[in-house]
């Protein structure tokens, strides 16, 4: 489709009264999409790192998530249970291929039922980690990859995530520039998924409704691991911890 | 899509009158306002947000051919294929040939408005394939035959009860004693409805709220989730999207995207926004196979460089139409074609010609509140204004109002005249209408006396009294205190 490619850029360039960017505007152009510079940021993106992590628990729990603050990682399988029992749903979870989470004591929970890999019908909930956690509107992000599978994040009905303190973000700039660092400039894989609370709609009457197509239920348990990568400028998630190669 | 725009009169006239449309068109003016006001007022910054937004898509525009480009190399890089379309024909063709490659036999949908505008689902459905929309608004509406009547809320022109209605006709698979009168019931049974279909689906189609030139990535932004299994699942995704979605940076979509869900449903973000760049790389093990962006232009380059130019900036977040009067009285299907609201009556004679949707500039009353709410400041009265000029340019509006308009150009010609007639006029109605003080009708001013009478002159026209208290104040030694 040359032919279109010619139409249309040609129509644009009419438009705008002129052949090309001069090598001036050129210039100024190619910088501007080179070292992208963060626009306006929203003052309750920019806190203390300590009060990121309760604005993020805030913002979380007034999406209809619900979170769990553990001490250390070894605490996650027990929390996982008890979070299955009190939501009264089925003792089973598929767990993103990653060696932080299959190396946690899950045999502490016997009657617990863990597979790995990619989501599939009818699994009820999925235990994946983040990239980072954005405290100005309570949001995840994922950065899909072997070890973070996409449909984790949207098929099963029911999502606990494992975010570290460390991974925890004021404004979504912070969130790019890790991206940058983590995967090169220019660069993203096939899917950035920012999650901010469970599935929802308001499609019949404008009465929000839970569990449209994705999650019904988002559970977070925040790791309470120490000082933050945002005061680290060495320390990427994937270095910190988390989506490693 | 076949627009009925040029009837918008008659559309209006029975959507009034239509008692379940103006129950269901209670939840605008009740449910959007107030969330996008609380939004605002949470966010200090939220204005000066409208700002930023607006100057990124001014230098965008201003240098759309270089982020183009850029932004189909970026997409190469990443193993994806971007597909340039002039027209809507050529878009629907593009899509067809990337089905039938893939051998497809079951199609699903994100909701995507350009997808509307270029009738797509009509021509995939011809061609045998299954077509499935997997937002709840846009399914229910796909199951009514209907086309979306608000570009964020498809199906808000509808109640609960016949959205019931049209599940129990459709679903028969289902027991029919079912509970199904509450939203929750209903929700979880679209959920459960539509849930094979993601898995059967070959090829699935998403729109896109942004394009990233720095990256080749296009950006969703829902709440469902419907999109993200939609592009996910199937082995080939297809990405539709018009030629000004482009941003340069990461950075700045992000300025932007802190006012589309604000100004939208008044949300601080949507549930999921969702950057997609390529197919699955060698090493995932889940995602598309495939990634194809449909570019299209279908009208917009002509835009550009026009007194319409700044309509390219709209994000399409429903602002204008949540807050507008006539939108409330008559909701988005009056319009006529696939943009409602203020946005539409600037958008649909720019894409369809004004011969076909030259009446809906006039549908306004031009209060101003669309723009005042408009997150990229998009002057829309302004821009109605013009249509109209244009629409009496080409001898487009009835007679009665060329007549009326002709008749007030040539006493606004000559103010001496004009002052001389108004005054007599304006004596001698205060003379007739002084017993009742008002006017139950008036010759000539039948369309407005039917409705409100007219309150009888005190004598004298503004003018008069004007020059009289001027000539007070001179006499006074300056303006009163």
């Amino acid at each position: 489709m040359s032919e279109a490619r010619k139409h249309i850029l040609g129509a644009v360039r009419r438009s705008l009264k002129r052949e090309q960017p001069t090598a001036e505007e050129r210039r100024h152009l190619e910088a501007r999409l080179a070292d992208p510079q963060a626009g306006l940021i929203p003052a309750r993106g920019r806190r203390p790192h300590g009060e990121q992590l309760d604005l993020m628990e805030e913002m979380l729990v007034e999406l209809s998530a619900t979170v769990a603050r553990l001490p250390g990682e070894e605490a996650v399988p027990q929390a996982v249970s008890d979070y299955l029992k009190g939501e009264n749903l089925p003792p089973k979870l598929r767990l993103a291929p990653r060696d932080d989470l299959r190396g946690l004591p899950w045999d502490s929970q016997p009657l617990l039922e863990v597979a790995e890999g990619i989501a599939e019908e009818p699994d009820s909930t999925s235990l994946t980690g983040a990239f980072a956690g954005i405290a100005e509107t309570g949001t995840l992000m994922m950065a899909s990859g072997p070890e973070a599978p996409i449909t984790l994040n949207f098929l099963p009905e029911n999502h606990i995530v494992v975010l570290r303190a460390s991974q925890v973000v004021g404004a979504y700039e912070e969130a790019w520039t890790q991206l940058r660092r983590r995967f090169g400039a220019g660069v993203l894989p096939r899917a950035v998924n920012m999650i901010t609370g469970p599935s929802r709609t308001g499609d019949i009457e404008q009465t929000i409704q839970l569990g449209a197509h994705g999650p019904r239920r988002l559970h977070v348990l925040l790791i309470e691991d120490g000082p933050g990568a945002a005061a680290d400028e060495t320390q990427t998630p994937a270095a910190g911890n988390g989506q490693a190669d | 899509m076949q627009s009925t725009s040029p009837a918008f009169k008659e559309n209006a006239r029975s959507a009034l009158a239509d008692q379940q449309l103006q129950k269901a068109l209670q939840n605008v003016k009740s449910g959007f306002i107030g969330k996008r006001a609380k939004a605002r007022a949470r966010l200090p910054e939220f204005d000066d947000l409208r700002d930023a937004a607006r100057d990124i898509k001014n230098h965008t525009l201003a240098n759309l051919d270089f982020y183009l480009e850029r932004y189909e190399e970026k997409v190469q890089a990443s193993g994806g294929t971007v597909h340039w379309a002039v027209t809507a024909e050529d878009a629907r063709a593009a899509i067809l040939q990337i089905c039938r490659d893939a051998e497809a036999k079951v199609v699903t949908k994100g909701k995507s408005m350009i997808s509307e505008e270029i009738a797509l689902n009509a021509h995939l459905e011809e061609a045998g394939l299954d077509v499935v929309e997997t937002d709840l608004g846009e399914y229910i509406i796909q199951l009514r035959k209907e086309a979306p009547s608000h570009i964020i809320a498809p199906a808000v022109h509808l109640t609960k009860d016949q959205v019931e209605a049209d599940f129990r006709h459709h679903h028969t698979d289902l027991p029919d004693e079912r509970p199904l009168s509450e939203p929750t019931q209903l929700v979880a049974e679209a959920r459960q409805m539509l849930r094979q279909r993601y898995l059967d689906a070959d090829v699935g189609i998403t729109g896109a709220n942004f394009l990233v030139a720095e990256t080749g990535t296009s950006i969703i932004v829902t709440n469902e989730g419907n999109g993200d299994l939609t592009q996910t699942l199937p082995k080939v995704h297809i990405v539709i999207a018009s030629l000004e979605k482009v941003v340069p940076n990461l950075e700045d979509a992000t300025t932007i995207l802190r006012v589309l869900a604000r100004s939208a449903t008044g949300q601080e973000f949507s549930a999921y926004t969702t950057f997609s760049t390529g197919p699955r790389r060698p090493e995932d093990p889940d995602g598309p196979e495939q990634y194809h962006v449909i570019l299209l232009d279908n009208g917009r380059s002509q835009m550009l460089g026009s007194e319409f130019e700044e309509m390219l900036r709209c994000i399409r977040c429903g602002a204008c139409m949540n807050h507008c009067p006539v939108y409330h009285a008559v909701g988005g299907h009056a319009y006529g074609w696939v943009y409602p609201g203020p946005m539409g009556a600037v958008l649909t004679p720019s894409l369809i010609g004004v011969d076909e949707g030259g009446q809906l500039p006039n549908a306004s009353t031009f209060c101003g509140r669309c723009e005042a709410v408009c997150p990229m400041r998009i002057p829309l009265p302004k821009m109605m204004r013009h249509w109209r000029e244009r629409e009496f340019e080409r001898h487009l509006s009835p007679k009665a109002v060329r007549f009326g308009l002709g008749l007030w150009a040539f006493f606004a010609r000559r103010p001496a005249l004009y002052h001389r007639i108004l005054g007599l006029k304006m004596r001698a109605l205060a003379r007739l209408g002084r017993a009742r003080g008002r006017f139950d009708a008036l010759p000539f001013a039948g369309g407005w006396t039917k409705y409100r009478d007219f309150p009888a002159p005190q004598g004298k026209t503004f003018q008069q009294l004007w020059a009289e208290r001027q000539g007070a104040e001179k006499q006074n030694g300056g303006p009163g205190r």
